[in-house]
């Protein structure tokens, strides 16, 4: 027990003393905090609208001061023809483009019904899904208007049976507020860089310089020396957690539905994941730049897959599979669910199992992998 | 002479280490006395540092036998490694570490009690005569010093055997000098030394020597009777005749 | 020349003999591309809905099979009541459920009686998710109010003609594909050529090599012409991958485009050496890459986050990322087909920021040496 607490001053004294250390344990995970707070917003704003209005009439104006009352659009340009139009779409000067053909007005009256053609760039797919799902419900609302004004029928079609009236509410999360999501899973990421990345590393470059094999030669038992490298980096880890907890309330105002103690309950064990998967590509590798390109890997297949920028829900079922080995998914998981919804310990059970088998799997393999003796 | 009857600290039968089909030590066979400097001599790629890795518990024997202060190098390298200390050739104290912070942490590892790390620690420090520098970083010493603490720190628990791995590469004459002395006076307190090197001269302060060429012991002995028997001067002669 | 040709072969050699790291390199991008083209997707597939279903008539049972047979639910649970919600979100077991008020069937065809209601109750932690979500659900109980109705053409119809440009299945991987060009241009030639070249500080060797009668600016580009075949490699990889496995089209010069890739991986190296001028050793180098190149590519270049809806403190900052430009070039010659007429803006401004780079490494370089 006591060459532990020999192994951890040691660890402290070299991570606090080392210049590059210090900027990434501080400086990185604020920085990443709030850039990624603030740019990681799948909200759609700012759709931008060419209108090619051929028709000139009452209803095309009334139909285009509609389309930007809504707030949803910003008009760029009303131009002519279509090609013109085209060209501020592939100029990216224009997101959208709605043609109001010639005689629109005359058209619908006299022949019961006429087209609108609505032109989305759709390189950005949930952008334009979304932009086209406003515009058609602006339409539609369009249409009943003219319709109740001229036919003085009600504006919701069909008149019988009436219609059905759908109401809808957002649990959790009512003002839809995008930090609310991202922010916990952020959080996430910045304890598993710690833990994955600072360990791996930490290991790999006592072999580079020579000391690991003086550590070799004394008695030190295998698992004092395990726990005193990684111990460090799981309390550096953890109290990142809490700092990164405490600033995005005071930043944020991020929600706290939950138990903090059981987040960093969750944590603890999560932790011992990534720290030994760290360890475990430390003793595999040679090199600190084999070990970061290595956990480099690791990371980044972790993230994507984690479901912190996209829904796990839309990846195909095999890539759903996937993912329930990723220990990142997991945290990301529960951390929301407790976070957002005051999930509590009966219903985060089963995934706190999950991940005590990981930790238990790859801890073993990694003190396996680890030898004293060539 | 008196030392004949006293048992080995470290037998070698046999010992063999391939790598894949590569021998890098052939079945080498000697035994070690208490209290002995052992010169452990070879050109380089001999088979040195694979045959003191083997001994130290870092390497294990493809075949053969050894044993070290009484254990088995197969299967008791723990024990070993308490009886014994290790120095290699690559610096092995942290350079970000104060001259302090190392001995602590040496000492520490190796079970030292509080009291006794502070005793060592004073001792080691005057020693040394680097009292005023105790402080400072490591990587701010001269190689020399850094050596001559490295020696110590692998003293510090007071081992039966201390392994040393070319210690005295690129320091100084005069360093290399007190550096011997370190060495001499460990051996009187009783510390087995069990040294490689390929300073020549060095090989003359040993008690006896073997010299390795291409894996097997080519000669052992007495620096004296090794000169004696190949009729000449000094012991760079004898290596060269070997090397031939 | 011949000395030249030599060295670079010598680097040629390095980079080869380590076999793990080369893995990565081509490794990386292949696993990426698939990820990227499979599972990193926005667009929403079945989800799990269940339904409260106070009603219990003809109707309700009705909605609740029209709804399962879409394309975009599966009713997975009747919860018995509203109260039961919570406790069910909380176990993330599914994230919309349906309330279907009593006398619901009643309601819908003697209005007189009351308003026929379906309450929809999202999961709001995914916002996205449950605006979707609650769309979809919307418009499946729209169009089961117009299956029940008796009328079929009602007067005055505006049609709407809906057409999606470029992209017409609305797939995130053509998003994604000059995003992940980029950031792997970006991971190869920059972060390996300054974690190389600050390696040969380390060890000394630059000193060695710089003492040789090479001049020094060919030693930097014979370290870095073994990377800008990698990188070119791994840039036609992408784009053969992105074609072939998911029909990411190239409507535009393909010859413009892989000339554009050059640019971009010239950028990406003279960053990369100027991070190696600025480096002392090989760990500062890769943190001065992984914080200060590839966080800002992903983050910064509309790669994943569409650049739009960022604070306009951010949408500044894009500007100075290289990546954000390189993106735009290539959507705009991939999936729009533009031409030279399109990009040549974009395309200045890479090659200034390239020059500013080369320039700067210089000056530092020479700093150095004095």
């Amino acid at each position: 027990m006591r060459t532990i607490l020999f192994i951890l001053q040691k660890e402290f004294l070299q991570i606090f003393r080392s210049k590059g250390m210090l900027p990434i344990i501080i400086a990185l995970p604020i920085i990443q905090l709030i850039l990624l707070a603030y740019a990681a917003n799948y909200e759609i704003k700012n759709i931008t609208v060419d209108m090619v209005d051929q028709d000139h009439s009452e209803w095309s104006r009334r139909l285009t001061h509609q389309i930007f009352a809504s707030g949803y659009f910003r008009l760029n340009a009303v131009k002519e023809n279509i090609g013109s139009a085209m060209e501020d779409v592939r100029s990216d000067q224009a997101d959208l483009i709605v043609v109001i053909p010639p005689h629109f007005e005359r058209n619908l009256i006299g022949n019961n019904n006429e087209k609108i053609q609505v032109l989305i760039n759709a390189i950005n797919g949930m952008k334009a899904g979304i932009a086209s799902g406003y515009i058609q419900s602006i339409l539609q609302n369009f249409n009943g208007n003219i319709r109740m004004e001229r036919l003085h029928q009600p504006a919701i079609y069909p008149p019988s049976p009436p219609g059905i009236d759908v109401t809808n509410v957002y649990w959790y999360n009512p003002h839809l507020d995008y930090k609310q999501f991202m922010v916990p899973g952020i959080l996430v990421v910045l304890v598993t860089m710690i833990g994955i990345f600072l360990s791996g590393i930490n290991i790999v470059r006592e072999k580079e310089i020579g000391t690991m094999e003086q550590l070799n030669v004394t008695p030190i038992k295998k698992i004092h020396f395990i726990i005193g490298k990684l111990l460090p980096f799981w309390i550096i880890a953890m109290a990142e957690l809490a700092f990164g907890l405490i600033f995005s309330w005071w930043v944020f105002h991020l929600s706290f539905a939950g138990s903090v103690g059981l987040i960093f309950f969750f944590a603890g064990i999560y932790l011992l994941v990534m720290l030994g998967l760290g360890l475990l590509i430390s003793s595999r590798t040679e090199t600190q730049q084999q070990a970061l390109f290595i956990t480099w890997f690791f990371f980044v297949v972790f993230l994507l897959l984690s479901g912190l920028f996209t829904p796990i829900e839309s990846m195909p079922l095999w890539a759903q599979r996937i993912t329930l080995f990723d220990p990142v998914a997991w945290f990301i998981k529960v951390i929301r669910m407790v976070l957002i919804k005051g999930s509590g310990w009966n219903d985060i059970k089963p995934y706190f199992l999950i991940i005590l088998v990981f930790a238990v799997v790859v801890n073993i393999s990694a003190a396996l992998a680890y030898r004293k003796r060539g | 002479m008196e030392n004949k009857i006293v048992q080995p600290v470290i037998t070698a039968e046999s010992l063999t280490k391939k790598f894949g089909h590569f021998t890098a030590t052939d079945a080498i066979t000697f035994q070690v006395k208490k209290g002995e400097i052992f010169g452990f001599l070879g050109a380089n790629g001999a088979g040195k540092t694979t045959a003191i890795r083997m001994l130290c518990g870092l390497l294990m024997p493809t075949s053969g036998n050894a044993s070290v202060a009484g254990f088995d190098v197969f299967t008791q390298t723990e024990e070993i490694k308490k009886n014994i200390g290790y120095m290699s050739q690559k610096f092995s104290l942290y350079e970000d570490l104060t001259v302090k912070e190392n001995i602590r942490f040496y000492g520490g590892i190796y079970g030292l009690s509080n009291s006794g790390l502070k005793e060592k620690t004073e001792i080691l420090l005057s020693k040394l005569k680097l009292k005023n520098e105790a402080r400072h970083l490591v990587k701010s010493l001269p190689l020399g010093w850094k050596q001559k603490l490295a020696f110590s720190v692998a003293l510090i628990h007071e081992p039966a055997i201390v392994f040393l791995d070319e210690p005295t590469g690129g320091v100084d004459p005069i360093t290399r000098r007190q550096f011997w002395e370190m060495i001499y006076e460990a051996a009187y307190c009783g510390t087995t030394v069990f040294v490689t090197t390929h300073y020549m001269d060095e090989a003359e302060y040993c008690d006896r020597v073997s010299i390795m060429v291409s894996g097997k012991i080519a000669v052992m002995g007495t620096p004296d009777a090794l000169k004696k028997g190949f009729s000449v001067k000094t012991m760079n002669e004898v290596f060269l005749k070997l090397a031939r | 020349m011949f000395a030249f040709i030599h060295f670079v072969k010598k680097e040629t050699y390095h980079i080869f003999r380590d076999k793990r790291t080369l893995l990565i390199l081509f490794g990386m991008p292949v696993v990426m591309i698939i990820l990227f083209g499979y599972a990193i997707r926005n667009d929403i597939g079945r989800s799990d809905l269940a339904v409260v279903d106070e009603a219990h008539d003809a109707y309700s049972a009705k909605l609740i099979a029209e709804i399962n047979a879409s394309a975009y639910f599966d009713v997975v649970k009747v919860l018995p009541n509203e109260a039961s919600i919570d406790n069910s979100f909380r176990k993330e077991e599914e994230k919309i459920v349906l309330i279907i008020p009593p006398h619901f069937g009643q309601h819908l065809f003697q209005p007189q009686t009351g308003k026929a209601q379906v309450r929809i109750v999202a999961d709001a932690s995914d916002p996205n998710l449950a605006t979707s979500l609650t769309n979809y659900a919307t418009a499946i109980i729209n169009t089961f109010q117009g299956h029940i109705s008796t009328i079929s053409q009602p007067p005055l119809a505006i049609i709407q003609d809906v057409r999606m440009l470029y992209n017409p299945e609305m797939k995130s991987v053509y998003e994604f594909v000059p995003g992940l060009m980029a950031l792997i241009l970006m991971l190869v030639s920059a972060m390996m050529t300054a974690i190389t070249i600050t390696r040969e500080k380390e060890t000394g060797t630059m000193e060695v090599l710089l003492a040789s009668p090479l001049p020094p600016a060919l030693i930097i580009l014979g370290k870095i012409t073994p990377y800008i075949l990698l990188s070119f490699i791994n840039a036609l990889l992408i784009l053969g991958f992105g074609n072939f496995l998911f029909h990411v089209p190239v409507h535009g010069s393909l010859i413009l485009l892989l000339a554009e890739s050059v640019l971009f991986i010239l950028t990406a190296l003279s960053l990369g050496i100027l991070i190696s001028t600025v480096a002392v050793n090989q760990q500062t180098a890769m943190m001065i890459s992984l914080g200060g190149l590839l966080m800002p590519t992903v983050v910064l270049s509309g790669f994943i986050f569409p650049l739009s809806s960022m604070p306009v403190a951010l949408q500044w900052l894009a500007n100075f990322i290289p990546a954000k430009w390189f993106i735009i070039i290539l959507r705009d010659i991939m999936l729009k087909g533009n031409g030279w007429g399109y990009v040549w803006k974009e395309t200045m401004v890479l090659l200034i920021m390239t020059l500013f780079f080369i320039l700067l490494s210089i000056k530092r370089f020479k700093i150095r040496l004095s």
